[in-house]
């Protein structure tokens, strides 16, 4: 498709450090949890970011959509720098980007009901006149799948998969462009998990939607991304069409990611690659490649120089020395 | 488009708040706390309310032959005072003054404590400002701060409730920043930020009524507190000015002849303990209804 090329977001070189205040707040360290990343997303795609725990991915989805602010770099929307927006600005920007959160339990207020959280998001944006607040919400809790009578309903009166309902619909309620779905389904259960997946996928075609899909559950990203971009200790360290990496990653902690989805066929033997040792602080990370402590090819040129982000033709981009080898 | 009608929905509406309504009244009223306490408090108030009715003759009415005269079922119920004024009139209205007073500083420090304590939660700059100051109010004992406080202003109740807020603001204040700084925190918060609510909309209307139930139930305890700490005021006579009754100051008349006129003590004493006992145990109560954690 043409316009999926469109670039919609695109962040340079952007880096998010939170600095460690000791005794009268003077600064003693920085938490390096995004280190330089660079990337895009199209229209109209869903670009999956992946990584384990504490590597910076949910934070890169906020400092994307200034929820964050960048510590360094520019995030440009449309073209236009969103990376420090200020006022009127700041509030325009919110009614096109938005976030589904991860815990529908604590991202919903358990003093509003239902009806009051989504009308509320539009007064904010000033969308439409009060008196049609109601039925355009109504029009869209069903579309979500959700009721009438939720509207009336406080949010621990829902089960967890109506709350993710209620979070998606608080979201595409002011008609956003890009929205940040940061784990939304990790906190529901199996058979949850799958109708929101598809209520987001139903979503971003009626919508035209470009999503940010964070998650460390490579099937889920593999059965939601257009394209996916691996995350290591606050580096992207691969990035490619989601069957190109599922099917040639190149990058060794791909690679150990990859191995450790479980098969659903039990007679296939895979080749399981453990780690050595613990994911280093971001606080002090390792100098050279981040990934040299723990990689099984690592050599001596690795813990020396920082490894570049290479592209080939088809747009896989990898930052490995050794990733021709 | 959506098929269900206006009235369709007025109908869902009216069904879901009568039962969401009629689950909170079932938890208030099993909760034997809460209940215990309430009936305590509106027991107190109900009597306050119906002075005039049962003693007709008001708490300043004077009859000088019937000085100090004991209680009996047919004369002075709770017997009568060092001027011959009937205790049980002068503690019926002197209840109207000190539930006023409490409830006044009890609203009053319930408002700027949660003005205080959401603004020092919000804004880490006036955190430490605010919050300091309360640190040193709460410093000085409660009690002496008051007295020092009516000793520079005029007498009257007015001053008192302002003097008594001066004091018990600072608690409330607490209370609230320390709730108001684990909401702040919350996704939903970060959600309304991602929607571009401006900071005094979040503060009001999303951070405010998540404190409510904690700061309500402070300031029940405040609301017994000024009670007491009124009593103690009138008692050392900068508190309400005499002739008006309030218990403290019924108390404070009643310390002269204490070795022969028990009452004057007593029946004051007994109404004072009563009405913070409720309140207390209604404070506690209002705690577990109002929580939406438990069940």
């Amino acid at each position: 498709m043409a316009e999926m090329h469109e670039v919609i977001l695109r962040a340079e070189n952007v880096r998010k450090y939170f600095p460690i205040t000791g005794l009268f707040g003077k600064v003693e360290n920085y938490v390096r949890a995004v280190d330089g990343v660079s990337l895009e997303l199209r229209r109209g795609e869903t670009y999956g970011l992946v990584g384990e725990t504490g590597c910076g991915k949910s934070t890169l989805g906020r400092t994307l959509i200034s929820l964050l602010p960048a510590t360094e770099g520019r995030v440009l929307l449309n073209g236009q720098d969103i990376t420090h927006p200020r006022g009127a600005e700041d509030r325009a920007l919110r009614q096109k980007v938005q976030m589904v959160f991860q815990d529908p339990y604590t991202s919903l207020n358990p003093r509003k009901r239902v009806g009051n959280i989504l009308t509320e998001a539009m007064a904010i944006q000033h969308i439409g006149r009060p008196s049609e607040r109601m039925d355009v919400t109504l029009e869209l809790m069903e579309k979500v799948g959700l009721h009438t009578e939720h509207f009336y309903r406080y949010p621990h009166e829902l089960s967890g998969g109506q709350r993710q309902r209620v979070g998606l619909a608080r979201a595409l309620i002011v008609n956003p462009e890009i929205v940040v779905c940061d784990e939304p389904v990790s906190a529901l259960d199996v058979s949850v998990q799958s109708q929101i997946i598809n209520l987001l996928m139903d979503m971003q075609q009626q919508r035209q939607l470009t999503y940010l899909f964070i998650s460390h559950d490579m099937s889920v990203i593999r059965y939601t991304s257009d394209r996916t971009g691996v995350m290591y200790l606050g580096h992207l360290v691969e990035e490619a069409d989601t069957e190109e990496l599922f099917l040639h990653p190149r990058h060794p902690y791909t690679r150990v990611l990859l191995s450790a989805v479980p098969a659903p066929n039990p007679h296939v033997k895979k080749e399981r690659i453990v780690l050595e040792g613990d994911l280093p602080s971001p606080i002090d990370p390792p100098g050279g490649c981040v990934f040299h402590t723990r990689c099984p090819y690592a050599t001596e040129e690795c813990s020396r120089c920082v490894p570049e982000m290479k592209t080939d033709g088809n747009g896989h981009r990898v930052a490995c020395h050794h990733a021709g080898d | 488009m959506n098929d269900t009608s206006y009235t369709a929905r007025q109908e869902i509406r009216r069904r879901l708040q009568k039962e969401q309504r009629a689950l909170m009244w079932r938890k208030f009223l099993t909760n034997k706390l809460a209940m215990g306490g309430a009936l305590i408090t509106l027991t107190v108030i109900v009597l306050a309310l119906l002075a005039p009715v049962i003693c007709p003759e008001g708490p300043l009415a004077m009859s000088v032959f019937d000085r100090l005269t004991p209680p009996s079922p047919d004369g002075y119920l709770f017997g009568a005072d060092n001027l011959g004024r009937s205790v049980l009139a002068r503690v019926l209205y002197g209840a109207r003054v000190s539930l006023a007073i409490g409830a006044s500083v009890g609203l009053l420090s319930m408002i700027f404590g949660m003005i205080l304590g959401l603004y020092a939660s919000y804004y880490p700059a006036l955190d430490n400002v605010i919050m300091r100051i309360c640190d040193g109010l709460s410093a000085i004992p409660s009690t002496l701060l008051a007295i020092a406080l009516m000793a520079m202003l005029e007498r009257n109740i007015g001053n008192l409730i302002l003097s008594l807020t001066i004091v018990s603001t600072p608690r409330v204040a607490r209370v609230a920043r320390s709730s108001a700084v684990v909401v702040r925190e919350q996704t939903y918060i970060e959600a309304m930020r991602a929607l571009g609510t401006s900071s005094t909309r979040i503060i009001w209307g999303h951070i405010a009524p998540n404190i409510l139930s904690g700061v309500v139930v402070q300031s029940s305890y405040i609301f017994a507190n000024a009670i007491i700490t009124e009593a103690a005021l009138s008692f050392l006579g900068v508190g309400v000015p005499a002739p008006d009754p309030s218990w403290g100051n019924i108390l404070y008349d009643g310390k002269a002849v204490i070795h022969k006129a028990w009452w004057m003590i007593v029946y004051p004493g007994i109404f004072t303990a009563a009405t913070v006992l409720g309140l207390n145990i209604f404070g506690d109560g209002l705690r577990d209804v109002l929580d939406p954690h438990t069940n």
